[in-house]
């Protein structure tokens, strides 16, 4: 191996990926089988961070940055002056096995630029992930980026090795997409999303008969949008968002601030911020939607079509719903533990069993962990001191925000990061 | 106040077991069980040298599993890798606490069900950060080698994991605090001690003892994790959050 060659090569070609945010290898249910190597059975771990304080999980790269397309948010395009590189498939799969028995990784995350066209270029990404699997057993977490406009036949076989397939929207809105990259189409996009979608269907069902089906995409698809390229408001965004976890059955949706890299007019100009505050509003507001039981119209509306940055979606909600409160923590259901501000719903869990042996109290939910800076005026509890006075909505903003340390508190924190290793995100 | 009697064990799980058996034998109206590396002498307490015994260990293990169940049992195990100083004094009492019939498994409500989650917690968390924080380099003798220096005894914890994944591969991971380390020889995984030569860091030595590969991979890794940065998006307090200092010495994409 000429391994100055292949840094060169790494360099480029994984500076070119790190714009796609998703690094999770959870999800897979695949185990080590033949005592071959690895094992994906587990949570999916966090290997190390970068200096921006992502996950790395994966070796996440492109096989190559040669592109026929030009699409402006993309620094892959065709148009864009950067030096350009391709990996040989079995340099892939030397990478992928080394960094893997060294423990620097949980496997791979593959993508590409597309050469030539779509079926061209997939069909390199299949035979990388067909590769490790038959001839070095390998068992570690794969994820192809699937190429719009792929043919089925190769999603289904994409599948059949790839733990987790993606197709990213990158463009929330067709309006947006249309502006932004002219020769791609929705359709496109979505062909691929719903073979996969219907093959894990077919697979499920199949299974149930014949044991022996083969195992396909047991991770699921997922998909990523650019935030903050094309003046979208969220309440466009997590429509989307929410009917593509609907139609697709999608696992994840990710939320990408949009990072300025060209000088296109169309878009935000470079040195632009990276509306990374925005991203952990959009991220709350999926976990509510996913794990709350919250409804998308509860959150975002004709009246509210944007999230409020200063404060968390959850309490954003429960101010303009105060008539839902004060909730009796010994007496309510799960649903409704799970709408006070302050309360996640590790604590729910808590609360729901330590409340079997005993009337709870502040002490007793402080122990729990609750935050109670922002709990304390949304409940009532066994101690007979609590808020009874009736505050207006913005009184209890200021109050609440008088009190806690810091709006970016929040996105910092890593109560979830647990369950999915790279977004930070905490609701409570 | 009475005089105390101090159980002094080998610092052991098992030793550890064989005091609770002589607490529950001895009945004594107040003891400590005392790990002997943490013993201070003093002239109030009357000190007792418990020796480990096998049998009176699995008895009360038995005991635990059976009448509290599998879930304490191991909860109880997890707590004490953490060796903190109160762990046999919070684990004696959940133990009695369960043998009487009380919840010990989440009741949160009580402080020694707490103490018991916190301890597992933070076992848990570093048993984690051993899983994805190992880095292995390739031996001339064709053994993947890492070394640690976990805050807590995770290595225990750590063993199933490894073996489930690097099942075709040798590995031995060393704890360099406690002096032991897990070795998988493609069939079990075994305790072992070695002397481990000084100079194995050295970046001098290193083809001595690693494969010519080996520091070519360290090196690549080393610049896939430069390359994967966002700059733009820049934030360390968060990337220190995650990846403490104190575990950059053994990170091979944190060496210069
Ligand atoms: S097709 Fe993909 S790689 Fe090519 S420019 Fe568009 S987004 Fe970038």
């Amino acid at each position: 191996m000429n391994f100055e060659r292949i840094k060169e090569k790494l360099n480029i070609l994984a500076d070119a990926a790190k714009y796609d945010v998703s690094c999770s290898s959870s999800g897979s249910k695949r185990a080590n089988k033949n005592k071959g190597l690895g094992d994906s059975s587990g949570m999916g771990i966090c290997h190390t961070y970068t200096e921006d304080g992502r996950c790395v999980s994966l070796l996440k790269i492109l096989l190559t940055n040669h592109c026929i397309f030009d699409c402006a948010y993309c620094v892959t395009r065709k148009s864009n002056d950067v030096k350009r590189a391709a990996f040989k498939v079995q340099e892939v799969v030397d990478l992928t096995i080394n960094f893997y028995r060294r423990n620097y990784i949980e496997g791979l995350f593959l993508s590409s630029g597309i050469f030539k066209n779509a079926d061209y270029t997939m069909e390199r990404l299949v035979l990388v992930a067909k590769k490790l699997r038959l001839e070095e057993n390998f068992n570690g977490y794969i994820h192809l980026k699937s190429i719009p406009g792929a043919s089925d036949e190769l999603m289904r076989e994409a599948g059949l090795y790839a733990d987790r397939l993606s197709v990213n929207i990158e463009i929330p809105t067709e309006q947006g997409l249309k502006l932004l990259a002219p020769d791609k189409k929705r359709e496109d996009f979505i062909k691929p999303m719903l073979k996969v979608k219907n093959e894990i269907i077919q697979y499920k069902s199949e299974k149930k008969l014949i044991k022996s089906t083969p195992i396909y995409a047991p991770a699921g698809q997922s998909t990523q949008m650019i935030i903050g390229a094309t003046g979208e408001t969220d309440a466009q965004i997590m429509y989307t968002s929410a009917y593509f976890y609907k139609e697709f059955q999608m696992k994840r949706v990710y939320y990408s601030g949009y990072i300025p890299i060209s000088h296109d007019e169309r878009l935000p100009s470079i040195g632009t911020d990276v509306p990374m505050l925005r991203e952990n509003r959009l991220y709350q507001t999926d976990w509510l939607l996913r794990f709350y039981g919250f409804s998308i119209q509860e959150l975002l509306n004709k009246e509210h079509p944007n999230l409020e940055t200063d404060i968390d979606p959850k309490l954003s909600w429960a101010l303009r719903n105060l008539q839902h409160f004060p909730v009796d923590v010994n007496h309510a259901d799960r649903r409704l533990l799970a709408r006070i501000p302050g309360v996640g719903m590790r604590s729910v869990d808590k609360i729901i069993n330590a409340r079997r042996y005993r009337k709870l109290g502040w002490e007793h939910l402080k122990t729990i962990g609750i935050s109670m800076n922002r709990a304390q005026y949304f409940l009532v509890c066994a101690s007979s001191q609590f808020e009874t006075k009736d505050r207006t909505a913005a009184q209890l903003k200021s109050l609440i925000m008088g009190t806690s340390a810091s709006k970016w508190r929040g996105a910092y924190s890593s109560q979830l990061n647990l369950f999915e290793s790279n977004a930070n995100v905490t609701v409570s | 106040m009475g005089m105390i009697d101090q159980y002094i064990y080998d610092g052991s799980f098992e030793g550890f077991l064989t005091a609770v058996f002589e607490v529950y034998d001895r009945k004594p109206t107040r003891v400590k069980i005392v790990s002997e590396r943490l013993v201070t002498e003093n002239f109030f307490d009357e000190e007792h040298t418990i020796y480990t015994d096998q049998a009176k260990s699995d008895r009360v293990w038995k005991g635990i599993e059976d009448k509290i169940g599998k879930k304490a049992g191991n909860l109880i195990y997890k707590a004490f890798l953490s060796e903190q100083s109160d762990r046999e004094q919070v684990l004696l009492r959940i133990i009695k606490k369960g043998f009487k019939g009380e919840n010990v498994t989440d009741n949160f409500a009580d402080i020694d069900v707490l103490r018991l989650t916190n301890l597992v917690k933070i076992v848990g968390r570093e048993k984690h950060r051993m899983d994805a924080f190992i880095r292995f380099r390739l031996t001339k003798d064709n053994v993947y080698f890492a070394e640690v220096e976990p805050d807590f005894d995770t290595l225990p914890l750590n063993a199933i994991h490894f073996k489930n994944r690097y099942a075709d591969q040798k590995w031995l991971i060393y704890d360099r605090c406690r002096n032991y380390g897990i070795f998988y020889d493609l069939k079990t995984v075994n305790y072992v001690q070695l002397e481990i030569s000084n100079d194995i860091n050295s970046s001098l030595a290193a083809p001595f003892y690693f494969t010519h590969d080996e520091m070519h991979y360290q090196d690549l890794w080393k610049n896939y994790f430069k390359s994967t940065n966002i700059p733009s998006r820049k934030n360390m307090r968060l990337h220190l959050q995650h990846v403490p200092k104190r575990y950059w010495k053994y990170l091979s994409e944190k060496q210069p």
